[in-house]
């Protein structure tokens, strides 16, 4: 259970300041799949890096499964990453020097996951996004699709209970988009909560709860049924 | 994080970067090559000089005529300083503990036997010497125990001298002039080599007393007591201190102990590898910097993947500890690389110059390698802690 209170997060820019979000409440339960919405710079990215506890908020309070994590040490924040939080980039963000199935591995290895039970666990998790044939391959060895499968199986390994994905299609061509959705989709579905920030309605509107942002507002929160 | 997934993390960064690294590294390698190859001369030449010395045996105490003052006041002038006699080295030999004394003079005089004449060093001493200073005899025997004060006029050769006088002719019992006297050989000690510049070799033996005539002296110039291992040399020059003040009615003596004279040299010396080998430290400053360099590089080309790492949860003590440990193990590859090169050279000199010693103490191994470990994670403390700082939301973006 997410639960935002009157949340603001004001950058200083010299002596302007960028209102990035302003007062922003909002509720989300367990499983739910959400999708952010909303023009350029009007505080989405900065939503999810708050969500992620990637950044503080200036004001209002933030509760993570009835703890307030919004005034942990910064050392105990990384904990709730390592353990309930998944993270998708639009650039993948993968390490360049290691292979895909390092790749994958190294959330455990920060994890401090003993190397058994780590390769049980890529193991598993290229068959699922079929990259076991790719799995001692380079990032720059590998197509966009696969970058991203293997960023999403990075997210997943350590089994969150969210997944923030920002822009997670942006750098792929639509069939790529559409896959990597698909098993984002996939994991919403054994209960992970799954929030997507999006430009692109077709795939917003797959989502059953939909939020529309403007400068740094929350405009809009409308709920579907599943498509 | 595990050890090993930690090591491997660190040693997959630098292989990633190859011919980096390796130019990186080199640095340390010279420094530490430089500071091996140093101090392994020093140590060397410590082990040669303190070897040379302690062939005389480590048991002896020195006495000499007149007393140093702390403050330079010559002896002379609160009263005469009595010669040391032959009746002193007696007297010394007779003290408990002590093995054998022996007394000492020397000179220069020029000798003559078997038709040939040479001008050489002489030296007047006991028949206890060879005893006191651990010297063997090669040929027949050493000066006899007579009567200190009237000896018979026998000599003995050292082996230059006796290739010099008779080739390979047998000199025992030969007759051998030195300055108007006849003395006649009774031995001819072993082959000495040279000493610190000193050639004992290329001289003559004679007893004290015959020496004391020669040269026209009052006093000897120093008797060598020495005593039995494992007694305190402190103990024994207490004993030979009361024992002198009691016969001259003060201190117009010095005792030299050969513990102390060592202990000195050794610090000496030990000072001098120090010495040499901070000189070789000074190029390891620079590898330090080339450490640092190379580190701010990269911090600043992974800035994104420093974002990842605390986005997946990565404390940041543990981003300060990847970037130390490459800086680490970047210096202390380049340490073993230095101290293969550095014993390397050490060896090859060696071989190439045979008079110049080397040693290359393991002490020195793995004292060489913790200082380059140290100065690689010195190096990374500025880049590492400006990783370690780094706003995650920032590093994220970062092109
Ligand atoms: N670190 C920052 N410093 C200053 N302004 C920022 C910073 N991050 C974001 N902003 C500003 O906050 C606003 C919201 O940014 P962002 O959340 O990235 O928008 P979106 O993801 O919706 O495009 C923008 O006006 C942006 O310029
Ligand atoms: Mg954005």
């Amino acid at each position: 259970m997410i639960e935002l209170t009157d949340i603001n997060r004001v950058f200083h820019l010299g002596d302007s300041e960028v209102h990035a979000l302003r007062a922003i409440d909002l509720q989300i339960a367990p499983g739910e799949y959400l999708s952010v919405m909303g023009p350029s710079g009007s505080g989405k990215s900065t939503l999810l890096n708050i969500l992620g506890l990637l950044d503080r908020p200036t004001t209002g309070h933030y509760s993570l499964n009835g703890r307030n994590v919004s005034d942990l040490s910064s050392d105990e924040q990384a904990r709730v990453r390592r353990e309930q939080i998944g993270f998708v980039f639009q650039v993948f963000h993968l390490v360049p020097r290691l292979t895909a199935a390092e790749n994958i591995a190294l959330p455990m290895m920060l994890a401090g996951i003993a190397p058994d039970e780590r390769e049980a666990r890529v193991k598993q998790a290229l068959a699922n996004y079929d990259l076991t044939q790719r799995a001692g391959h380079r990032p720059e060895q590998l197509s966009g699709g696969q970058r991203q499968r293997v960023a999403i199986a990075r997210a997943t390994i350590m089994h969150p209970v969210v997944i923030l994905a920002d822009e997670p299609t942006g750098n792929l061509d639509r069939a790529s988009g559409q896959e990597a959705i698909k098993l984002l989709e996939g994991l919403n579905a054994t209960g992970v909560t799954l929030i997507v920030v999006t430009h692109d309605p077709a795939i917003g509107e797959r989502a059953h709860r939909r939020l529309q942002m403007d400068d740094g507002r929350l405009v809009l929160d409308k709920r579907h049924e599943a498509g | 994080m595990l050890w090993p997934d930690f090591l491997h993390l660190t040693l997959r960064a630098l292989i990633a970067h190859r011919l980096r690294s390796f130019l990186t590294l080199l640095g340390i390698a010279v420094g530490i090559a430089a500071v091996i190859l140093l101090t392994s001369i020093g140590e060397g030449v410590h082990r040669f000089v303190l070897n040379e010395f302690t062939q005389f045996g480590t048991n002896v105490i020195g006495v000499h005529p007149g007393k140093v003052m702390t403050h330079g006041t010559p002896a002379g002038v609160l009263g005469t300083v009595r010669p040391i006699t032959l009746e002193d080295s007696e007297a010394l030999a007779r003290l408990p503990n002590v093995v054998a004394a022996t007394p000492f003079v020397q000179g220069n005089a020029e000798v003559e036997a078997n038709g040939r004449v040479r001008r050489t060093m002489i030296y007047g001493v006991g028949p206890a010497m060879d005893q006191t200073f651990q010297m063997r005899v090669s040929v027949g025997r050493f000066l006899p125990p007579d009567d200190l004060h009237n000896p018979r006029t026998y000599a003995v050769l050292g082996s230059k001298m006796r290739n010099e006088l008779f080739g390979d002719r047998n000199p025992l019992g030969e007759r051998l002039r030195i300055g108007g006297s006849q003395y006649r050989i009774v031995g001819v000690m072993e082959t000495k080599g040279q000493i610190l510049g000193v050639d004992l070799d290329d001289s003559v033996f004679i007893p004290a007393a015959r020496a004391l005539e020669l040269f026209n002296r009052e006093g000897l110039m120093e008797v060598d007591v020495s005593y039995q291992p494992g007694i305190p040399s402190a103990y024994v020059a207490a004993q030979i201190k009361r024992l002198m003040i009691a016969r001259h009615g003060r201190e117009d003596f010095t005792l030299i102990t050969q513990e102390d004279m060592l202990r000195t040299l050794s610090n000496v010396l030990d000072i001098l590898t120090f010495a040499v080998g901070a000189l070789g430290g000074i190029s390891l400053v620079v590898g330090g910097v080339g450490i640092v360099t190379i580190m701010t590089i990269a911090v600043a080309e992974r800035t994104n993947e420093v974002g990842l790492l605390l986005a997946l949860g990565a404390p940041r003590r543990t981003v300060l500890s990847l970037f130390l440990g490459e800086a680490t193990l970047l210096a202390a590859i380049g340490g073993v690389f230095g101290l293969v090169l550095g014993i390397g050279l050490a060896q090859l000199l060696h071989l190439a110059v045979p008079a110049l010693p080397v040693h290359t103490p393991w002490t020195f191994v793995l004292a060489a390698e913790s200082i380059a470990a140290l100065i690689g994670l010195t190096a990374g403390v500025l880049p590492a802690r400006r990783a370690a700082r780094l706003d995650p939301v920032e590093a994220l973006r970062a092109e």
